[in-house]
């Protein structure tokens, strides 16, 4: 009874020694893993900074002004003023679609085009 | 200790006398005696068992608050630059929308450690070729000196410039990680910004100090490590303060003038959106303090925030606004305006002659010296300066930058009954911008007292009311009066219905007096002038207007169409949409019967 005992002890702390031999290196392992992605959260926020920096560099307004005045041929901006801004009342609303009535007997009114719906008969009906 | 005897000799005595069993005496007091010691027993468990709890809790206890502790504290990552006692860290600042206006670049410095050197001497000359500017005689005996162990080359390095450096394959040169600091727009927002210097430098980083404006006013924020990672978000627009600084550069070069401030503010909240002020540098190199001349033409001088100037008739609104809330008069009340005011040797006068009276609002628009002058002469002094200094103009205008504390308003000593009256029309006391921005804010926001601030903030500002609501009604349409009918007609922009009053100072001579010629002329003006949300003030100092056929200095030929322009361009970056005349003319009225 007592040699089990002597043996079931022994297993434990060979057992325990195993375990903690293992927690040592998977420690170790963890730490060196986070040092090397502290060094490339570094590395990496390094160059989103340079990024940074060149994208608040190309915004400057001093060179965006520049940009506007060289591009003024095609792009045309001007400064927003009063005059830009317009009321609900400009927009137009959309014009009612028309739906062309298919009867009984086939119709036959219009130009020819229009009936074998090669042209969208709505947009014949608007002004 | 003493027992109980189980048999009392004198009980059992008794109880054989009356015949009874002895023996139930022995057990009685036998139960007794285990009754006593499961008491006893029972009592020394519960105390162990509460001082076993007491012990768990306490643990539990010690446990809880050290996990609280840790919960509360700022995580702190352990960076690269962190590892010496020197943080490079510092915090971006942005704009109020997350523009950037300053940040950090890695970059190298170079030094060398000489022990490590294999040819000093070529590596001097190398370097030499590497940098035009380094004197290699003396750089080549630093290496060589024998005393030495290390000795710094360069503090920043450009990429090329470091590869260079590397291309000379001297194993002594070393590269040390910097941080530079970046304001990648350039002398946009300078004055707002300051500018940043290197302090302690050890081999891995550098201290990176502020030297001035928000960068030194907000050191112990920007270099706190727990808060690197959070911008500090300023009430500046980018944008805006761009076009600003456009349109009032152009004005400058246009106008001739020496130098020119604007100042744009949210009039309830009390954010400065737009500070700026010319001459202007480029905070990435910032020049050195000027040695000669007069401090306030350096480009590092701040005319919005440290340049105090008599700054004339735009003082008028606040003797005008003192009247109307002390109920003296009404926006109709007509005031004797004969004069020349005598007082002494000293005597008032106007601009022209207006006549021999006119109303309180005409007063205003006509800026007549001889009107406010009456009625500041009918409050006297006392009330007066009361009355300043519930505005704060009497003090430094407080606001997140460096300077403003160190520059104060000179006032009169002592307030005598003429300086009250010179006050009322913008002499004998000086102001800055940025608190003539604040007061005209006060004036026309309902009356609430507003702290000029650079921090984004999203709630107005619940100031002390300093003025009734009804004074406050009374001035804006008085305001929006000036630019319709009277000295800033400029001011009138389609659309946008622009409230304010003009100011020509004569700038004082440094001998005593006033210089002939020289005028700064400013514009206090807010918009739109109907439900004023925001303020502007621009000044031009000497700016002249040649254009017609004698030269105009007055504020309305000057300040004035700057600050129009730069309403115009702001206004609707701002998204105020353009409202007719007549909107704004109910809106008045409005105003003014609910009072």
């Amino acid at each position: 009874m007592r040699s089990i005992l002597y043996l079931l002890t022994a297993l434990a702390v060979i057992g325990l020694a195993t375990w903690a031999y293992r927690e040592n290196h998977l420690t170790q392992q963890a730490m060196n893993m986070r040092t090397s992605l502290e060094r490339e959260i570094s590395r990496l926020e390094a160059e989103i900074s340079v990024q940074r920096v060149e994208w608040a560099y190309l915004n400057r307004p001093d060179r965006l002004r520049a940009l506007v005045d060289f591009n003024f041929d095609t792009l045309r901006l001007v400064p927003i003023t009063a005059d830009h801004f317009g009321e609900i009342g400009d927009i137009a609303y959309p014009a009612p679609q028309a739906h062309l009535q298919v009867g009984e007997g086939i119709e036959v009114f219009g130009a020819l085009q229009t009936l074998s719906g090669t042209t969208d008969p709505a947009s014949e009906e608007q002004p | 200790m003493i027992r109980k005897p189980l048999r009392p000799l004198a009980r059992i005595l008794k109880a054989r006398e009356q015949g009874e069993n002895p023996d139930y005496i022995e057990q009685e007091n036998l139960r007794l005696r285990r009754q006593e010691l499961r008491d006893t027993g029972r009592m020394q468990a519960e105390l162990r068992l509460l001082l076993l709890a007491l012990i768990f809790l306490s643990g539990f206890v010690l446990l809880g608050a050290r996990m609280g502790l840790l919960a509360a504290t700022e995580p702190l990552e352990v960076r690269a630059g962190l590892m010496e006692d020197i943080s490079g860290a510092r915090a971006d600042i942005t704009d109020r929308n997350g523009r950037v206006l300053a940040t950090n670049l890695a970059t190298h410095a170079l030094y060398a450690e000489t022990r490590r050197m294999v040819d000093p001497l070529r590596a001097a000359r190398e370097l030499g070729r590497i940098f035009p500017d380094m004197d290699v005689d003396r750089l080549a005996a630093r290496f060589t000196d024998p005393d030495r162990r290390f000795v710094w080359v360069r503090t920043q390095l450009s990429p090329e410039q470091k590869q260079a450096v590397h291309d000379i394959g001297e194993p002594g040169l070393m590269f040390g990680p910097r941080k530079m600091r970046v304001y990648p727009n350039g002398r946009v927002a300078a004055h707002v910004l300051g500018g940043a210097r290197y302090g302690e430098q050890g081999v891995r980083a550098a201290e990176l100090l502020g030297v001035a404006g928000a960068e030194l006013y907000f050191e112990d924020r920007l270099r706190d490590p727990a808060q690197a990672n959070q911008p500090l978000r300023l009430s500046i627009d980018l944008p805006l303060q761009a076009t600003v600084t456009e349109v009032l550069s152009g004005s400058m070069a246009v106008l001739n003038a020496r130098g020119a401030s604007a100042v744009l503010m949210d009039a309830y909240t009390g954010e400065v959106l737009s500070l700026v002020s010319l001459p202007d540098f480029d905070p990435n190199d910032r020049p050195a303090p000027p040695t000669s001349g007069e401090p306030a033409d350096s480009p590092l001088f701040n005319r919005a925030v440290q340049g105090y100037y008599e700054l004339g008739s735009v003082m008028k609104a606040f003797a005008v606004a003192q009247a109307l809330d002390e109920g003296a008069v009404t926006p109709d009340t007509i005031i004797d305006t004969r004069g020349p005011i005598r007082w002494g040797r000293f005597e008032i006068d106007d601009f022209r002659d207006y006549g021999n009276e006119m109303s309180v609002t005409k007063v205003m628009v006509k800026s007549s010296n001889i009107g406010t002058a009456r009625m500041v002469q009918a409050m006297g002094a006392e009330r007066q300066q009361a009355f300043l200094r519930r505005f704060g103009l009497l003090d430094s205008a407080r606001i997140e930058l460096a300077e403003a504390a160190r520059a104060r308003p000179l006032l009169p000593d002592p307030w005598s009954e003429l300086s009250a009256m010179t006050i009322s029309y913008g002499h004998g006391m000086t102001t800055s911008p940025l608190a003539l921005a604040a007061g005209y804010a006060t004036l026309v926001n309902g009356g609430y007292a507003i702290t000029p601030t650079l921090l984004r903030r999203d709630a107005p500002q619940e100031g002390a009311q300093i003025i009734s609501a009804r004074t406050s009604a009374q001035m804006r349409k008085i305001l929006h009066d000036v630019v319709f009918e009277g000295t800033a007609s400029f001011a009138r922009i389609p659309g946008y219905p622009v409230g304010g009053k003009t100011g020509s100072a004569d700038k004082p001579a440094p001998n005593g007096g006033y210089k002939e010629d020289a005028v700064l002329a400013t514009f206090a003006s807010v918009f739109p002038s109907h439900d004023p949300k925001y303020v502007l003030i621009v000044t031009l100092d000497e700016a002249v207007d040649t254009t017609g056929p004698e030269p105009r200095r007055t504020a309305g030929w000057t300040a004035v169409p700057t600050a129009a322009e730069i309403t115009r361009r702001v206004a609707p970056l701002l998204g105020l949409r353009p409202v007719s005349f007549a909107e704004a003319e109910a809106k008045f009225q409005a105003d003014l019967r609910a009072q």
